[in-house]
């Protein structure tokens, strides 16, 4: 898998503390990569040196293949968490201005906004005042304005905060478009709910350090608890103790739920061949943590 | 097209299409030109309307001496009548004389059924006066005792003169090289401070609005306060030039309508200053007694010389000062923190005026001569020194000093600025400022 960002051992520190410390994350192209973290624990500061708006105090981020250059901000596209933009002035003016800043002729600029503003029915809003705009329509605005440059790298920070189930749905099927037109998207949160549907690749950071990173499903298999939970119709389950441990089983309406922990050694097939044997099966699963509990476990472990 | 132009236009353009701006531009003249015009209309209303004034003297000596003006008229009556206390009455006052007032200096009284205008008052009282003093001097019994009092008491008029720099003279006038000075002082101070201010409320502003993250993403943070800086500085050139504009035109009118001397005097002003009309006539309808005179002083200021001091002061000024505010603007999370750090500026820019006013009286003294090489207050001192002549080494020397130190302040200001604008919660120590300039 190529590489399309890599921030190598940033070292970030303001007075009185260190921000960053020795960072490394590889961002590969075409793909959703997920900045997590809880409050504070640098992920702002690193979005902002990847936008070259700080520069780290050591390290190097390289772009594209090459060393970070001042103009490869053209090709990014920030949304920040702290959402704003003119309020006094009118929609469709803000955006082409934000956009020439990107780089975009006014005309081209002008072209691209009617195609989104359709897309999201917000192009009555046009010539109003962003002041007049719901709080919904305000961060559809943003968000056109973020990706309209066509960038190669999008920066979401914290994108679904403030919409409503809808337009999150809507949001997110538009950021995964746009990763399968070939866009990489870093998308940063510390809402772990959304990472396994949106995330193919993940970074941990907390206090200032990188502590966990890979595809989503490694994470989770690396994390894996060896719980299977076994829904059955009928049968007796063997107590086996030395493959696996019944942590409870219930019987509700003739069905029956049992929850295993397996032993490391006994492989799935062996777990399926051993359960098969007693119980008339329905279904097994095993029970791979959700981020959150990886979220939690990692953090909260520090 | 470049970024930081970009930014200029927008800056320029929002802030000139806003009503208020509008508004502003286009009332502000009328609003200095009533100022001007307002006196003179009065004064001209006054023309048709003289009021009657009834003299009762049982002397019958001093009637003579209270001649008719402009807003009175005069008129011998037999007694204090009855009808001169009723409203219907066009009398407006009585002046009631008892007695010789050479003896009895108390025996003069002014009726009216009104307070008796200050006008009226001091006209008759300086007639009656000089009456009086007439008949003491007569009554001395020295002939030609008045005329030789008269004589005594000649005022002189001192003519003051320039020598130019190959010694000849020049005729020069105080009154106009102050006035040409404190112009120039109140529009670069003026400038400054209201489109400073502009500066700094635009960077807090589109701080609180977070707009600022989004922005930085795409531009340099110098950029966008240079471009602001610049931006602003257009709209404020632009305003400038219309109300400079606009008063020259309506004071003309005004001026032909209203007084056919400060119509004189701004005519005769205007084709040696073309462009300075507004100015040279706002000062020559102030005093228009002396317009002759007026005009020739006015001719003989060093208007080149003012021109490019004053653009050099005002640009060097404003990028200072600009700077700076953008910086505070930057650092401070509300509007309502600036305070703490625009109070010392405030400060300096009042000493300034200060030492501008005090220099008048000694053009070339110490205190002068080092505010208008002091950076800080430089562009509003120097302004007041220039038309009363300054050697071309000290103006050379305050232009670079002031420009030296307002490139400082731009790229010190840029750089609290760019870390500023980003840094939210507490409100930042002056020592907290000065580690981010050393930021990367």
């Amino acid at each position: 898998m190529e590489t399309f960002l890599e921030a190598r051992h940033i070292v970030k520190r303001f007075a009185g503390h260190t921000a960053l410390d020795d960072v490394t994350v590889s961002v590969p192209r075409g793909r959703v990569f997920g900045l997590l973290g809880p409050n504070g624990a640098g992920k702002t500061t690193l979005i902002r040196i990847i936008n070259r708006i700080t520069a780290p105090d050591e390290g190097e981020v390289r772009f594209d293949g090459h060393a970070f250059r001042a103009e490869d901000v053209q090709q990014i596209g920030y949304l920040p968490e702290e959402r704003g933009l003119y309020k006094k002035m009118k929609v469709g003016e803000q955006a082409v201005y934000l956009a020439q800043l990107k780089g975009l002729s006014a005309a081209e600029a002008k072209h691209r906004l009617q195609d989104w503003f359709e897309k999201f029915g917000i192009m009555p809003w046009w010539n109003k005042k962003l002041e007049e705009l719901s709080k919904g329509m305000q961060q559809k605005v943003q968000f056109v304005i973020t990706v309209l440059h066509e960038p190669q790298l999008l920066i979401f920070d914290e994108p679904f905060s403030g919409f409503d189930p809808v337009n999150a749905e809507l949001l997110k099927r538009e950021i995964l478009a746009l990763r399968d037109k070939g866009h990489t998207v870093i998308y940063s949160t510390h809402n772990m709910a959304s990472v396994e549907d949106v995330c193919d690749e993940i970074a941990l950071i907390n206090k200032s350090k990188v502590v966990l990173t890979g595809n989503v499903q490694d994470v989770k298999q690396r994390f894996r608890t060896g719980l299977y939970e076994v829904v059955s119709t009928g049968g007796e389950l063997q107590p086996r103790p030395e493959r696996y441990a019944v942590l409870s089983c219930e019987t509700d309406g003739g069905v029956t739920r049992h929850l295993l922990q397996k032993e490391a050694s006994l492989t799935n097939s062996g777990l399926i061949a051993l359960v098969a044997q007693d119980l008339e099966v329905r279904s097994i699963a095993e029970q791979l943590p959700s981020m959150n509990d990886i979220f939690l476990k990692v953090v909260g472990h520090e | 097209m470049n970024k930081i132009l970009i930014i200029i236009k927008r800056e320029f353009l929002t802030r000139i299409k806003k009503k208020s701006f509008i508004l502003l531009t286009v009332l502000m003249p009328f609003i200095m030109a009533a100022l001007v015009a307002v006196p003179l209309w009065l004064a001209s209303i006054k023309d048709s309307d003289q009021q009657r004034v009834a003299v009762v003297d049982s002397t019958g000596k001093y009637l003579s001496a209270l001649e008719d003006t402009k807003n009175y008229h005069f008129f011998t009556a037999p007694a204090l009548l009855p009808e001169f206390r009723s409203d219907t009455s066009d009398v407006l006052a009585v002046v009631s004389i008892t007695a010789d007032l050479a003896q009895h200096p108390k025996a003069i009284t002014i009726y009216s059924r009104e307070e008796v205008s200050q006008e009226l008052l001091s006209y008759v009282q300086s007639c009656i006066n000089e009456q009086v003093r007439k008949d003491k001097l007569a009554a001395s019994g020295i002939r030609d005792l008045d005329r030789i009092i008269e004589d005594v008491q000649a005022e002189l008029s001192v003519s003051t003169v320039k020598w130019n720099e190959k010694g000849e003279e020049t005729s020069s006038h105080t009154g106009i090289a102050i006035a040409a000075g404190f112009l120039f002082t109140f529009l670069i101070y003026m400038f400054v401070m209201a489109y400073g201010g502009m500066v700094m409320q635009s960077v807090t502003e589109e701080k609180t609005n977070r707009i600022v993250e989004l922005m930085v993403s795409s531009v340099k943070p110098f950029q966008l306060m240079m471009g602001k800086i610049v931006g602003i500085a257009l709209v404020g050139f632009v305003q400038l030039t219309i109300w400079g504009v606009m008063l020259a035109v309506i004071l003309g009118v005004v001026g032909s309508v209203f007084g056919a001397d400060a119509a004189m005097a701004a005519a005769g002003a205007q084709p040696a200053v073309p462009g300075m009309g507004a100015d040279a006539s706002a000062v020559a309808v102030g005093e228009m007694s002396e317009s002759a005179e007026i005009v020739q002083a006015l001719a003989n200021l060093p208007y080149l010389e003012l021109g490019i001091m004053f653009v050099l002061m005002f640009i060097g000024g404003y990028l200072l000062y600009a700077s700076f505010f953008a910086a505070v603007g930057a650092s401070v999370n509300e509007p309502e923190d600036t305070s703490q750090f625009m109070m010392p500026m405030i400060f300096i820019m009042i000493f300034a005026l200060y030492a501008a006013m005090y220099s008048v009286e000694n053009t070339n003294g110490p205190l002068a001569f080092w505010a208008s090489l002091f950076p800080l207050t430089a562009p509003i001192v120097m302004m007041v020194r220039i038309p009363f002549g300054v050697p071309l080494w000290q103006e050379a020397l305050s232009v670079l000093l002031l420009f030296g130190t307002a490139l400082f302040f731009v790229w010190f200001g840029g750089k609290i600025y760019r870390v500023g604008i980003l840094m939210y919660g507490k409100k930042p120590t002056l020592k907290e400022m000065l580690k981010w300039v050393r930021y990367k």
